[in-house]
């Protein structure tokens, strides 16, 4: 049985990173802090520092992306490590077995960190359980269970505009089911003791008791939106009309898709996110997407200090302190 | 494993002199409960009590301080992996089925082939009777090939050796069809085996709830379980079918099953091992030992489950048992075979019912043995005289720590490793030879 939090080592320091759940309050902060130095390297002349020098981290992704997938690469690059990249299909390999089978092929290879992508949820949990014990597996997104390292830069970006999270309202708005950027982000919400967390859909695309999170629930987009202090809208896959999960995007987007005067609901202030890529004019109008209020393009510079300072903890060394020490030579 | 001395099927042919003395037997189908000897010979039982004037035993088996009972009949029980099912796992599993105490099993008919004509229950018979250190019970296939379409010739089937019929996991999703099955079945007193579960709500591999949310898993309803039990109901009274509803996992189901009972339908139903142990929650960060199907439910489902047994609504207890290779379980948890390999705890697990919900021991008993063997109607369950001697002896207060690397069967998959659970079978008896001992001494 496996109950034991496998992402902490003895020591209680970081070793995998693989679900926001587990982790207590002082653990996200300890990586917001380690991020806020990361945040600003890409503004210095040289943008890379040598915290990672030496390590090899593979970026192995059963299932396509693009920017996850850059972002990571860029974080690694900037820490000086060695990047490999490989995409597997996972229609062409045929089952568990070839995943765990490779992945001891790789390990021969002598490779300090997984990070990894998978379409099926608890694939990252399966290997970090698999894996020699020196190798340290990123989440970069399993199936509809987690995303952590999406959440942590939302959290990011939400402190660096709204400084405290304890009173903040925040608004969830779209496909919660099949989203494990939503679940991620409601663990990171509810563990930096935000009280207020609103998720919104048509009942077909909220999950069953997600109550239990801590969470409430509402299928109007226009109550929800009151007195919110962030809005982050959900990217509505394309696939979901066929299901009988909705019945069109037009109807989605009357009901569901954020415009300017549904807006107007929320708290003057209010920041709206969406962790991309955006479908205008389904989820969201281009007006907004565009608009004062949007931090989109921020998530997506954050993403990579984020991901810097996970890297860089779960190597074994705090990145504050690296930056520091090495700041002389950055 | 040193302690343990094992014996090839080949023993099964001698049907030795045997007595057990000192022992506590009890045999629920003739109401015994108290300590008397029993004595064996020719594979029958032949003396409760005093032995025979002209008998002499060649086997003397102290049972003191340990229950007599007899051999016990597990209802759904996997030969191997699907199509797998070869003469390596008929004589492995068998194995630990007696090392479980069990000593009839029955297999569902969606091996592959699939059991659906004659001719595949005349290639299996022989190969379990000689392979098979426990009787190999087998059920015919519902619908031809499981399609849920034609109708299995399921009389010729039961006149091969089958002991009942059932579409197994795969749903007859035509109500027409499964009326017409019923009906069938009811003109050659077939009893129709039922895995109640819709085909539109089950496409998942947890327990739709707060579980399957959190970890991002594809949810299976209860209701998908209680509209087919409900249908099913519907349409055995219309055709006045007899009926086994299999592996119950709702609250709501065994409502449904005690209310039918109540108003008089000829229903019966089963629970298994781990449903009455494990809950949702064990499922952890995707432990896919807890990966089964119909899914482990809720707290408030398995108290339920287990009321139902103890209130005999539940009439049995089944292992479910599934070996799987180590392979099946390596993977994304909705990408693994669902099972557990379960014959080897399937008793003491049924004996935690004693200490949790008050149960007396002969009743749990009664439905690892006397109700399975009505639900197959079969002979077996029992040590009346002159019944086949077909016995389990185990130690009550036997602690025993679950080893998975100790199973006798190939399938390591069991969530219960490391649990200690009290009792532990010591010998068992089939047609009246020793199949299993966990002493060196006999």
């Amino acid at each position: 049985m496996i109950s034991k939090n496998i992402q902490l080592d003895e020591q209680g320091r970081l070793k995998h990173f693989l679900s926001i759940e587990g982790f207590k309050r002082q653990h996200l902060v300890n990586i917001l802090d380690a991020a806020e130095p990361f945040a600003n390297v890409h503004e210095q002349a040289v943008k890379k520092v040598p915290i990672l020098r030496g390590k090899t981290i593979v970026n192995l992704f059963f299932e396509a992306s693009t920017r996850t997938r850059t972002t990571f690469e860029l974080a690694a690059k900037r820490l000086s490590a060695d990047v490999l990249n490989i995409n597997i299909n996972t229609s062409a390999t045929s089952k568990g077995e070839s995943l765990l089978d490779m992945l001891h092929n790789l390990e021969a290879m002598y490779c300090d960190m997984f990070i990894v992508r998978h379409n099926q949820s608890g694939a990252a949990h399966l290997i970090a359980q698999h894996v020699s014990p020196h190798i340290s597996v990123i989440n970069a997104g399993d199936g509809c269970h987690s995303h952590p390292t999406q959440a942590m830069l939302d959290m990011f970006t939400i402190r660096r505009h709204k400084k405290e999270f304890a009173h903040l309202k925040v608004v969830i708005v779209g496909d919660i089911l099949h989203s494990r950027v939503a679940r991620s982000q409601i663990h990171a919400l509810t563990t930096l003791g935000v009280t207020e967390v609103r998720v919104v859909g048509p009942k077909t695309l909220i999950p069953a008791h997600i109550e239990s999170l801590g969470v409430h629930v509402y299928h109007d987009l226009q109550t929800a939106l009151i007195d919110a202090d962030v809005v982050i809208m959900l990217r509505l896959q394309k696939e979901r009309m066929q299901g009988a999960l909705l019945p069109s995007e037009n109807e989605y987007f009357q009901q569901y898709g954020l415009t300017e005067k549904k807006l107007r609901l929320a708290k003057p202030d209010a920041i709206v996110m969406h962790p991309g890529p955006i479908n205008r004019g389904v989820e969201i109008a281009s007006s907004i997407a565009d608009g004062p209020q949007s931090v989109i393009l921020e998530q997506v510079t954050n993403g990579i200090a984020i991901r810097m300072a996970v890297m860089s903890q779960t190597l074994g060394r705090s990145g504050s302190e690296s930056i520091r020490s090495s700041g002389g030579t950055a | 494993m040193p302690d343990i001395t094992q014996l090839t099927s080949a023993a099964a042919a001698n049907h030795p002199a045997i007595s057990i003395i000192n022992g506590r037997v009890i045999d629920p189908a003739n109401q015994i409960d108290q300590q008397m000897d029993i004595h064996l010979n020719n594979g029958k039982i032949i003396a409760l009590g005093n032995a025979p004037d002209d008998f002499s035993a060649q086997q003397v088996i102290d049972a003191s301080q340990k229950i007599v009972c007899p051999g016990l009949i597990d209802l759904r029980f996997r030969l191997g992996e699907r199509g797998y099912e070869t003469k390596r796992t008929i004589a492995s599993e068998t194995r630990a089925a007696v090392a479980g105490g069990v000593t009839a099993l029955c297999c569902p008919p969606d091996t592959d082939p699939i059991i659906d004509n004659a001719a595949m229950v005349k290639l299996i018979r022989p190969k379990a009777e000689t392979e098979g250190v426990a009787k190999v019970y087998t059920l015919s296939a519902l619908t031809q090939q499981l399609q849920g379409e034609k109708l299995s010739e399921m009389r010729e089937l039961k006149d091969a050796g089958c002991v009942g019929t059932t579409n197994a996991l795969q749903p007859v999703k035509s109500t027409l069809v499964m009326r017409r099955a019923l009906e069938y079945a009811a003109s050659h007193d077939i009893t129709v085996f039922i895995q109640a579960v819709d085909p539109w709500l089950s496409d998942g591999c947890a327990h739709e709830g707060a579980v399957s949310t959190r970890l991002g898993l594809a949810g299976i309803p209860v209701s998908a379980e209680t509209i087919a039990i409900s249908r099913d109901l519907q349409l055995i009274e219309l055709s006045g079918a007899k009926a086994h509803f299999c592996q119950l996992s709702s609250a709501k189901a065994v409502q449904l099953i005690q209310q039918a009972q109540e108003a008089g339908l000829p229903i019966t139903a089963d629970v298994t091992a781990h449903h009455l142990h494990l809950t949702e929650m064990d499922i952890g960060y995707f432990d896919s030992n807890c990966h089964v199907i119909p899914p482990l439910r809720t707290q408030r489902d398995q108290e339920a489950l287990r009321q139902g047994l103890k209130s005999g609504v539940i009439s049995s207890i089944v292992s479910d048992h599934q070996p799987h290779g180590s392979d099946a379980k390596l993977a994304p948890f909705a990408e693994t075979e669902a099972g557990i390999s379960g014959v080897e705890t399937l008793l003491p697990l049924a004996l935690k019912m004693i200490d949790t919900h008050d149960m007396q021991l002969s009743e749990v008993i009664k439905r690892l043995t006397l109700q399975p063997a009505k639900t197959l109607n079969i002979s077996e369950g029992t040590l009346s005289i002159g019944a086949a001697a077909d016995i389990c002896i185990f130690d009550p207060d036997a602690y025993w720590v679950v080893d998975r690397e100790k199973l006798l069967s190939q399938g390591k998959n069991t969530p219960f490793h490391g649990w200690e659970l009290k009792g532990k079978v010591t010998c068992t008896i089939k047609s009246g030879a020793v199949v299993f001992a966990a002493e060196k001494k006999l």
